[in-house]
Formats: C-alpha cells, sequence, structure tokens
C-alpha cells in the first residue's frame, strides 16, 4: 500500500511539472489557458491523493477550491478578457521554445539537486514534494520572464502558485485557513488586474507590457 | 523591585511624550511635560540609588511580554545598571529641570514630545537584558536624539548634523546588530543570561569586542568614529546638547562595559591593547580639536570626545589587569572610569546649561562675539568657572579624583605580565597628562574670552542673568561636582558591588580612613584628601582676601582696565579665543590639522586691510569618510539606471538572483 500512495503522489507532482513544460511551449495565449486549466487540474488531483495519503479531510476541501477557482472559474474569465481584448490568437513569447525549454530542463535539475540535498533528514514523500514545487515555482517564474504579454504573465505568476500549493500540502498540517487565503488573494488579484488590463487597454490600445514601457513618466 | 519601579517611571515618561503631542505646545504645556520628566527622573534616580547602595538585595529581573514572542523583554537592574540609572537620571533631572525655564523656544512643538522619550529609551538601554531589547531601545534613542537634533532644522548646518547623524547612527547599531548576532550564535540565545552561559571561542570574541568598539564607540564618539558628534551636539536645543553630551556618551559607554566585562566572559590580554590606544589617541584628538574652535557648544561637544578617551583609557586598564588576574588594580581602574564617567555627566551637563544660559542671553554662540559676560550674569559664570575647574581636573574638584585614580591605575601597570602593554601603558599615561593640560589650556580660553574682559559685541554687552530654573539646574550640578570632589571615598564605595561583580574584586573601603582620605592602593603608596584640600584652599584665599583688605591701602585708585598701553582701545584689541589657541596649533596643529597661516599684505600704498586667514583641514574626514562618500556617490550614479528597466528587465532581475542563490546552494551544501 505504501508503495502505492508514494508511487501515486510521485506521479502527480511530476505530472504538474510535466505541464509546466507544456506551459512554455504554448505560444498562444488560449492554447496558455487550457493549459493552466490542466495545470489546476492536475493539482487538485495531486491535493486530493495527499488528503487521501494523510487522512486529512481538510486537504479535500483544498482541493475541491483548486479546483473550482483554478481549473475553472479564473481560466474562464481570464479567456473571456483575452476574447474581449481580442489576442487571444496573438503569439508572444520573448526567447524562442528551444532555449526555453533547455533553461527550463536546467531549472528541473537544480531544483532537484538543491531540494534532495537540503531535505536528507525528512519524509521521503515530502522530500520528492519539495523538490517537485520548487520546479514548478521556477518554471512558473520562467513562464513569466519569457511572455511579453500581462495576461501571459499572470498565468505564469499562477502557475508559480501552484507550485506553491504542492509544496504546502505536501507538508503534514497545513491549516484550511492559508489555502482559502491564498485562493481569495489570487481572485481579487485577477479581479484587479482584470480592471487594469481593460482600464490599459483603453488608454493605450494594448496589453503589451513592451509598449506600455513608452508611456512611462520616469525616463531618464 | 527596582526594575517595577524603573519600568514605571519609563512607561511614564513614554506617555508624558505621547500626551505632549496632543496637547499642544503652549508655555504650560511645556511646562507641565518638563515637570512631569523632573518628577519621573527624580523616582527613577531615587530606585536606582536604593538597588546600588542596598547590595544585599541582589539583581532584580522582570519580563514583560513584549519583543520577540519566545524571548519577551527582558529586564535586570544589577548594580552596574544601577550606577548607570543613576547617571543617566541625574541627568535627565537636571535637563528637565533647566527645560522648566525655557522661554523663547522657537519650536517647542519639535522637542516637548521626544525629550521624555528619548529619557525613556536611555533608561530602557540600560534595563535591558536581552539583545532584541537592548537593540530596540539603542534606536529608540537614537532616534529619539536625532529628532531633537532636527528640531532647529532651518538653521545654518542642522540639516547636515543630522544627517551625518543619522547615517552614523545606523552603521553604529549596524555594528551593534552584528556583534549581538555573533554573541547569540546559531541557536539564537538572544538572552544576555543565555550570552553568558556561552563561552565564545577567542576569535568571536575579539570580533565582537572589535564590532562593540566601532558601534557603540560611534556613539561615544571614539575617534575616528566620532564626525558626527561634534556636528549634532551643539545643534540641539542646549539642555538637550547636555543630555546628549553628558548622558548619551555614557550610556554608549554602558554597552562596551556591559558586552565587555560581563558578556563576553574572560577578557584576552590584547583586547586592553586595542582599548587603550583608542582611548589614548581619542583622548589627545578630542581636546585638540576642542582648542581649535571658537563656538562655545562645539568646544563643549569635542571635550566630550576627549572625556570619552580617558574613560576608554580606564576600561583599557581594567581590562588588561583582569586579564592578568590582578583583581585589585582592575577594580582600581575601573572604579576610576566610573567615576569619570559620573564626573563627565555632571560637569559636562552643567557647563552645557551655562552655554545654553549664555546663548539665550545673548544669542552668541561664537566667542569672538562674547566677553565681560561675568558682570551680567554673575551667578551663571561662577556656576561655569566650577564646571571649568572640574573638567580642567583641579583639586579640589572631582574631575581631579577620577584623573588620579585613573593615574594611579596606570602607575600599577609596570606589574602587568605583557611587554606590549608595559611599553603602551606608561605611553597612554603620558597621552592622558598632555590631554590633561590641553583642557586646562581649553578652559582657560573658553572661561576667559567668554566671562572675562570686555564684551565684544552689543549682544555680549546686554545679556542678563540666566532664569531662576537654569540657576537651580546649573548650582545643584556644581554643588555634587564639589560633593564628589571633597568626599571621593563616598563615590566610590558606592561603585564597590558594581567592581565587585564585573571584576570579582573591589576597593579597599574608603570611608573608614581617616580624615576622609582616599587610599587607592595603600597608604605607603599615595593618598589624596579632597577635603584637606578644599579646607587649604578656602582658608588660604580667605586669609589672603583679609590681608589684602586688612593692610592694604584704603586709598581707592582708579585706572583704565585691560590698559596695556592703549588707552580707551576697542574691545577687539582684547586677547581673543584665536589668539589664546594660536601657539598650540602653531606647535601641534600643523602635523594634526595640517594648519597654515597665509598673511595677505598689501603693498605700502595701498589702503586694503592686512588679512592673516588660518587653514585647518580634518584629516580624519579627509581621509576616511570623504573617499567613502565618494566611493558611494560613484556606485550611486553607476545604479541608478537600474531605476529605469521593464518590468520584464527586473522579473528576470529577481529571477536570475534567485537562480543564483539556489546555484549557491547547490554548490555549497
Amino acid at each position: 500500500m505504501h508503495g502505492l500512495v508514494f508511487d501515486t503522489a510521485h506521479l502527480l507532482a511530476g505530472g504538474l511539472v510535466l505541464v509546466s513544460f507544456m506551459m512554455l511551449y504554448q505560444d498562444r495565449l488560449s492554447a496558455l489557458l487550457n493549459t493552466f486549466a490542466l495545470h489546476a487540474l492536475v493539482l487538485a488531483l495531486s491535493v486530493a491523493w495527499q488528503a487521501h495519503a494523510q487522512d486529512a479531510a481538510h486537504l479535500y476541501v483544498t482541493a475541491a477550491i483548486a479546483f473550482l477557482f483554478k481549473a475553472l472559474l479564473i481560466p474562464v474569465v481570464l479567456r473571456r478578457i483575452v476574447q474581449r481584448l481580442g489576442i487571444h490568437r496573438q503569439i508572444e513569447t520573448v526567447v524562442g521554445i528551444g532555449p526555453t525549454m533547455l533553461a527550463g530542463m536546467g531549472l528541473v535539475a537544480l531544483s532537484m539537486v538543491v531540494m534532495l540535498r537540503v531535505t536528507a533528514e525528512a519524509a521521503p514523500l515530502a522530500r520528492e514534494d519539495l523538490a517537485f514545487a520548487l520546479s514548478v515555482v521556477l518554471l512558473g517564474l520562467l513562464v513569466m520572464v519569457t511572455r511579453r504579454n500581462a495576461v501571459g504573465q499572470v498565468v505564469g505568476f499562477m502557475s508559480l502558485e501552484n507550485g506553491l500549493v504542492l509544496a504546502a500540502t505536501g507538508a503534514k498540517g497545513m491549516p484550511l485557513v492559508v489555502e482559502i487565503s491564498v485562493a481569495f488573494s489570487i481572485l481579487i488579484a485577477l479581479i484587479v488586474i482584470g480592471i487594469v488590463l481593460f482600464r490599459i487597454r483603453e488608454r493605450f490600445d494594448t496589453v503589451d507590457v513592451h509598449v506600455l514601457d513608452r508611456h512611462r513618466g520616469e525616463q531618464p | 523591585m527596582p526594575v517595577v519601579v524603573v519600568l514605571s517611571c519609563v512607561a511614564g515618561l513614554v506617555g508624558t511624550g505621547c500626551v505632549a503631542i496632543a496637547a499642544g505646545h503652549g508655555p504650560r504645556a511645556c511646562r507641565a511635560v518638563y515637570g512631569a520628566s523632573l518628577v519621573l527622573s527624580l523616582a527613577a534616580l531615587a530606585a536606582a540609588l536604593v538597588a546600588l547602595l542596598d547590595g544585599a538585595a541582589g539583581p532584580s529581573a522582570t519580563v514583560l511580554p513584549l519583543g520577540l514572542p519566545w524571548l519577551g523583554a527582558q529586564f535586570r537592574v544589577d548594580a552596574l545598571a544601577a550606577f548607570f540609572l543613576v547617571t543617566v537620571n541625574l541627568g535627565g533631572a537636571a535637563a528637565s529641570l533647566y527645560g522648566l525655564g525655557i522661554t523663547g523656544e522657537p519650536a517647542p512643538h519639535r522637542v516637548v514630545p521626544f525629550f521624555p522619550a528619548f529619557l525613556a529609551a536611555m533608561n530602557l538601554v540600560v534595563l535591558a537584558d536581552d539583545a532584541f531589547t537592548f537593540l530596540f531601545s539603542w534606536e529608540l534613542m537614537s532616534l529619539a536624539s536625532w529628532a531633537l537634533v532636527m528640531a532647529h532644522h532651518r538653521e545654518h548646518d542642522n540639516a547636515r548634523a543630522g544627517y551625518v547623524y543619522l547615517v552614523m547612527a545606523s552603521f553604529g547599531t549596524l555594528a551593534l546588530l552584528l556583534a549581538f548576532g555573533l554573541l547569540a550564535g546559531a541557536d539564537g540565545g538572544y538572552g544576555f543570561a543565555d550570552i553568558r552561559a556561552a563561552a565564545p571561542t577567542p576569535l568571536v570574541a575579539g570580533l565582537v569586542l572589535g564590532l562593540v568598539l566601532l558601534g557603540a564607540g560611534s556613539k561615544a564618539g571614539i575617534v575616528p568614529v566620532h564626525v558626527w558628534l561634534p556636528l549634532a551636539h551643539p545643534a540641539a536645543p542646549s539642555h538637550v546638547s547636555a543630555l546628549m553630551s553628558g548622558v548619551m556618551t555614557k550610556v554608549a559607554v554602558y554597552g562596551l562595559v556591559r558586552v565587555a566585562f560581563d558578556l563576553l566572559g574572560e577578557p584576552a590580554w590584547w583586547w586592553s591593547m586595542v582599548v587603550l590606544a583608542l582611548g589614548g589617541a581619542t583622548a589627545v584628538l578630542g581636546v585638540l580639536y576642542a582648542l581649535m574652535q571658537h563656538d562655545l557648544k562645539r568646544l563643549l561637544a569635542y571635550h566630550t570626545v576627549e572625556n570619552i578617551g580617558i574613560i576608554y583609557i580606564g576600561l583599557g586598564l581594567a581590562l588588561a589587569f583582569k586579564a592578568d588576574g590582578m583583581g585589585l588594580a582592575a577594580a582600581l581602574a575601573l572604579t576610576a572610569a566610573l567615576f569619570h564617567v559620573l564626573n563627565h555627566s555632571l560637569f559636562k551637563s552643567l557647563l552645557f546649561f551655562g552655554a545654553g544660559a549664555v546663548l539665550a542671553a545673548t544669542g552668541e554662540r561664537d566667542m569672538e562675539r562674547l566677553g565681560g559676560l561675568i558682570r551680567r550674569m554673575p551667578l551663571t559664570a561662577v556656576a561655569v568657572l566650577v564646571g571649568c575647574v572640574a573638567i580642567s581636573a583641579l583639586p579640589p574638584l572631582n574631575g581631579f579624583v577620577s584623573e588620579w585614580l585613573t593615574l594611579q591605575a596606570i602607575l600599577q601597570s609596570p606589574q602587568l605580565p605583557q611587554w606590549g602593554l608595559k611599553i603602551l601603558v606608561p605611553a597612554v599615561g603620558g597621552l592622558l597628562a598632555l590631554s590633561a593640560a590641553l583642557a586646562a589650556a581649553c578652559f582657560v580660553k573658553a572661561y576667559g574670552v567668554t566671562f572675562l574682559g570686555r564684551p565684544r559685541s552689543p549682544q555680549a554687552e546686554t545679556a542678563r542673568e540666566a532664569d531662576r530654573f537654569a540657576l537651580a539646574a546649573m548650582a545643584a550640578f556644581a554643588g555634587l561636582c564639589l560633593l564628589a570632589g571633597i568626599l571621593p571615598g563616598l563615590v566610590i564605595d558606592g561603585l564597590a558591588p558594581v567592581a565587585q561583580a564585573l571584576v570579582g574584586q573591589r576597593m579597599a573601603p574608603q570611608l573608614g580612613q581617616p580624615w576622609l582620605s582616599i587610599v587607592p592602593i595603600g597608604e605607603s603608596q599615595s593618598s589624596y584628601n579632597g577635603l584637606l584640600v578644599f579646607a587649604f584652599i578656602a582658608l588660604s584665599a580667605s586669609m589672603a582676601i583679609y590681608a589684602i583688605h586688612r593692610w592694604a591701602s584704603r586709598a581707592a585708585r582708579r585706572a583704565p582696565a585691560w590698559d596695556c598701553g592703549f588707552p580707551e582701545a576697542s574691545p577687539a584689541t582684547q586677547y581673543t579665543a584665536g589668539s589664546f589657541a594660536q601657539p598650540i596649533r602653531r606647535v601641534l596643529g600643523t602635523g594634526v590639522f595640517r594648519a597654515r597661516e597665509h598673511v595677505d599684505m598689501p603693498p605700502p600704498g595701498d589702503p586694503r586691510p592686512a588679512r592673516l586667514t588660518v587653514d585647518l583641514r580634518d584629516l580624519i574626514w579627509d581621509g576616511i569618510y570623504a573617499p567613502i562618500a565618494r566611493a558611494v556617490g560613484f556606485a550611486a550614479d553607476r545604479l541608478n539606471h537600474l531605476q529605469f528597466l521593464t518590468i520584464r528587465r527586473y522579473l528576470t532581475l529577481v529571477f536570475l538572483a534567485l537562480v543564483t542563490l539556489l546555484l549557491v546552494l547547490a554548490l555549497w551544501v
């Protein structure tokens, strides 16, 4: 039984890293949003499995929140924003796919080396989870760095956030309060970003941050 | 429980400060704040005196549920803390008394709320028994005093003084923070009890001592980290200058004593070399700087630097003797240093009160525009004279006793086993003697030019005597200076529990000696009797006065004053501060300050006046601070373009920083 618990958790966390890689090479926004929904779905499954493995009922609630908000609500809302902005077909990466994927592999290797060495005394399940979680966080940052579009950066940030949730559920005894507050902070961030995006769009006719830079008042 | 009483007084002071913000800044509100500060300081003083003199009671401690959650705010009053609490609250009470009489303060709302907060913070530093509380109170003390320095922020140079002070205070706290971090170790035992229990390795102990010398030393005014002090102390209102110079520097000395003698455990002998060398250099350079100043308050501030040097010499000697197991000599040196702490807080506060009275009466700090004040302000003049005599270390006043005790400790140095100390200590003794002589010259100049002679400006001519509160504060401290000078045995015996706690031995009880003499080592070596000297001076002076009045001719002779062959000369022909300092400037200043004189002599036929200009350079500023400032300015210019990156660049920078740190971790662990 223990072997199955461990293997499944390993599989799901590894799946999260895999979906993070998939996000790296989505150059269209609608495809990126689909992948993000998949990312959140895998996260929800992983959290649910952790709830089962740790026999912690409140983690089911966490998993449900992750599924409802991150896999359903946020992608739907973002998709509507993208469509209303009319940028769902745009291609908007800065760095080419090849170098990005190579960098992502390097990051995963780095997080494995660091985490497995640092957490030598921890339980094996938590160790693997933390190593994968760090990979997801780093890949999320990489997504943010390689996108030029504000929506792409938001998605990168939220996948980074998924990595944090993975790390938190991997460790035993995370209180639900944290998860609820995190979910709501993401929701609020989404609303704020949505409003800001529309405002920016009204003003400047674009959400390309590269274009926005030209309108800053503090140029030297 | 003295600690509870003092803490209640601190709470009262903080409350007074908060009320002062709300209560407005009319004269009555100011008076109420100073009155409350006076009462609370006196109460804390009484509690501290009880704690110091009642040796049987032992330390009293308490923990408040503030600060770090697992640590709390720990407070403790032992003999050392009690002595410094006495010093702090004595100065605080006198400054509050002086404050009661202040009229015409241009910005009372910038002074009144911070004054009680400053007093409270200084009490808290001394009370603290864990590193967090100590550093917090230390920063509170720095900030409150900074706010007071900036009270008159529109005056010339005050903003710069505040800026330099803020930078140096942050630097000092950084050094202290690192020192306490090293002391607490990796486990984070921040309570002083934990730190005492953990014995640091010699390397860590040496590092901690160096950091504390930098951190506490910059607050105390040790050369070369003294630069803020002569700028900031005079910039504050005078009673605050008295507190900063007389009391806050003592709190800084407390920081060094607490760490070096208490927390670090057994000292190594080479520590004393560092402290002694710093003390000697500070003493001589401080008084040389003071001699070159013609601004009364700035002169006093530089002179504080000299006195801190003398205190450090005493502390260094105590460290040396303690490291070599010479308990009695260590007790003597430590007692001398702490005695000088008390003395300096008395006479420096007194002199700053006097300078404040002169400033209030004339609006002038420049000595070259004063003079003849002894006729307009006779009571102030007498009190300041007592302070000048005391600070010049002349018997029978208190300054002599503590410097004499320090010299007695220096005379014990041939018994030290290390050759380095055997050579260094007599050299430091020479520096101490030199600085004492120069201090006397400095105060002859300050007193003579300010109070004697004829007024050099209309403001000095129309000066009025200080108000009764200022006079009361000065009279009280002048009386205490005299009392500590003629009854030094009282103070020495009061300091015995401190010496016992810190170096394991105490000086022999002095109050039992016949005729109230003090005998630091043994009857055969040396003894001093302040009462006898005082009685002799009083007696011979009265006899001289009697003889003159009895036998001198009663025929009154009237002659022009200061008529040195120039009848009806203007006051500008008097001896000035600059001319008084000139011989010393030529002998010592040429090397130390690169002093150069330029004479601009017009050719015959040109009616333009000849000019003599003196050019002084501060080599410490030019050599240390100016290059640092240039480097910081250069780096700031280079880094400026980081202000103007795009969002994605910033994200990339954060990302790269994170990856780099992870790489370091991966390669290192």
